[in-house]
């Protein structure tokens, strides 16, 4: 999972033949930081536009535009535009919702998605393969096909006060997604790695199967189990049609859906640009922290075809 | 590690006589334990869905409705099939995979060239391009809205040079189009890295021989690095196409599949059938339509690519 670093592979820099003058090779070097800073300008801007926009009043927004001020805090700066969010929706109430319904359901994926791999992975029994090969056929099947049967079927399925239907619940918007033929994919793969004389060693000893899997295998997985939090936090966090169909109290909506508000009359690109950062500022920050994780884990969910 | 094993033998003391013949029964039934969440909440949540969207198709199933769904044979079939507005999203999705496959699996390819180098700093270019994968796609829809409007961005820097920009979103000749650009510009990242680690499996004795040989960069570009990319290659075609075939937030959130249904997509139609008009039945006909199409192209790929590999 580490195949995406680069450092101690110079695939590319063997390129330079020997014997080119010093200047040449200097040129060279400009022209690679050239290209390289424009199109790394072309994914920056857009996001550090939304930044500054964030921080305007709507007229200096796109006053701003014709030139570079659009990307510099300039001119009339204030944090206006975020009070206003606050002011407008509850933006905590959202927050609260989107946080709790990400933890729970990577949380809860974690643990349900590695029990049936270290199962599938490490121990014999019956109809093995015959659950493994159902499980990852699933995979398929792309969400959005059945989404809608599967919001006519939560609206069937009965709930725990007796009333029938999920609809408006947390539970909607969490237990669908805690089974994961990918997660649990990606752990049968990682188990599959680790020695199976361990679990021998163990039974020898008297260690029943949940102590296995909870005492010895799951505490060697960490890289397996911070890719699939990864994995599993991004689309729950990022979550948007799905509860912009199950849910319809402003209590219970996660801060995707929050957006919609601001798109209502009287748009102020300001606050909505404001109301954007709060909600991707804070993943970029995590994303930027822990940039390795990220992005292995990303390119690992490129296994899948 | 070693300190877990070692505490293992307090948890269960008196397992060892009773272990036996039954060894094989147990361990079944330990596995069922472990497994049965998970297979309980898929059969709940995707494979009764997955069938549900097959027998619905041949329903008259409402989103909220007293009574029970009643088959009605082919009837949404032959609905679909004269359904303009199908036809048409069809169309968009088609138009928008044509273009978006080889542009954005190419500019991929360029991006993971360009940090596949041994370059100070080539990790922040790195992070940087990848921004884009990480931020919600409803932040980026709403963000490039902003920048498309007549007054945005990009018109403010086409008046620079003297040209009036048309309003992207707003006509239905450049809407898809604008679709199409910034959908790209999201999720080019994502490929630049398949490509990267894809790159790295190219052992580096190749590109030495290659510079011995006195091969230049692009000699060395087409016969080191395309060879090697060959099953990078299929992964891309395959993934990019699959998702271009999905293309739906951007939709909802941007257009609403408008102006005059130019941006209408085959799950943006689903969605508007199944959500908005409620009509459940209806919208797994549109879903299963969509999933024999997106299954029929990944197929035809696979079958392609996979029959090169072998004459090469």
């Amino acid at each position: 999972m580490t195949t995406t670093r680069t450092p101690g592979k110079p695939t590319q820099t063997a390129a330079l033949p020997e014997g080119r003058s010093k200047q040449r090779s200097g040129w060279r070097l400009v022209g690679a930081y050239a290209g390289r800073s424009l199109a790394l300008l072309a994914f920056a801007l857009p996001l550090l536009f939304m930044l500054m926009s964030s921080l305007k009043p709507d007229t200096q927004i796109f006053r701003d535009m014709r030139g570079v001020e659009a990307f510099l805090p300039v001119g009339d700066i204030s944090l206006d535009n975020y009070l206003a969010v606050f002011e407008r929706v509850p933006f905590w109430t959202f927050l609260t919702n989107s946080v709790l319904i990400s933890v729970a359901t990577v949380v809860l994926g974690v643990v349900v998605n590695s029990m049936a791999a270290f199962a599938l992975s490490r121990m014999v029994f019956p109809g093995r393969k015959v659950i493994l090969g159902v499980i990852i056929a699933t995979l398929i099947v792309p969400f959005e096909t059945f989404a809608l049967p599967l919001l006519w079927w939560i609206n069937k399925l009965p709930y725990y006060d007796g009333t029938t239907g999920w609809l408006d619940t947390y539970e909607a918007q969490i237990i669908p997604f805690i089974a994961n033929a990918f997660s649990i994919f990606l752990f049968y793969q990682y188990f599959d790695s680790i020695p199976k004389e361990l679990d021998e060693a163990a039974i020898v000893d008297g260690a029943g199967w949940f102590t296995i899997y909870a005492k010895i295998v799951m505490p060697l997985s960490g890289p397996a189990i911070a890719t699939v939090a990864i994995l599993t936090f991004l689309p729950a966090w990022n979550q948007y049609l799905w509860p912009l169909m199950v849910v319809q109290s402003e209590e219970l909506r996660p801060v995707m859906v929050g957006i919609d508000y601001f798109k209502q009359l009287n748009t102020s690109w300001g606050q909505i640009m404001a109301y954007a950062s709060l909600i991707t500022v804070p993943i970029l920050a995590l994303y930027v922290a822990f940039q390795r994780s990220f992005i292995s884990s990303i390119a690992s969910s490129g296994v899948k075809g | 590690m070693s300190t877990s094993v070692a505490t293992v033998p307090a948890v269960e003391p008196d397992a060892l006589p009773r272990r036996g013949g039954s060894d094989a029964r147990k361990q079944t039934r330990a596995a069922a334990w472990l497994i049965a969440p998970a297979v309980a909440l898929l059969v709940l949540f995707i494979i009764i869905p997955i069938g549900l969207m097959f027998t619905l198709a041949f329903t008259d199933a409402k989103l909220v409705s007293p009574r029970p769904p009643r088959l009605v044979g082919f009837d949404n079939f032959s609905r679909l099939f004269t359904d303009p507005l199908f036809w048409r999203s069809l169309q968009n999705t088609a138009v928008f995979a044509i273009v978006v496959v080889p542009v954005q699996a190419g500019l991929a390819l360029v991006l993971a060239l360009l940090v596949n180098v041994k370059l100070k700093g080539v990790n922040l270019f790195r992070t940087v391009y990848f921004m884009p994968v990480v931020t919600s796609i409803v932040v980026i829809s709403v963000l490039w809205q902003l920048m498309y409007l007549p007054d945005g961005l990009f018109n403010s820097l086409l008046a620079q040079f003297g040209i009036i920009g048309p309003d992207w979103l707003g006509d239905p000749t450049t809407a898809l189009f604008s679709i199409i650009a910034l959908s790209i510009w999201q999720a080019v990242g994502f490929h630049m890295i398949i490509w990267l680690s894809g790159l790295q499996t190219i052992p580096v004795e190749q590109y030495e021989a290659a510079a011995v040989d006195g091969a230049n960069a692009w000699q060395r570009f087409v016969h080191v690095t395309w060879p090697g990319l060959r099953q990078t290659r299929t992964f891309i075609l395959v993934t990019i196409t699959i998702a271009a075939m999905g293309l739906f937030t951007q939709i909802q959130v941007i257009t609403q599949g408008g102006p005059l249904d130019s941006t209408s997509t085959l799950v943006f139609h689903a969605f508007r059938t199944g959500y908005a008009q409620q009509q459940t039945g209806y919208a797994s006909t549109i879903s299963t339509a969509y999933f024999l199409i997106v299954l029929a192209i990944s197929l035809l790929q696979r079958y392609f690519t996979r029959d090169k590999e072998v004459t090469r």
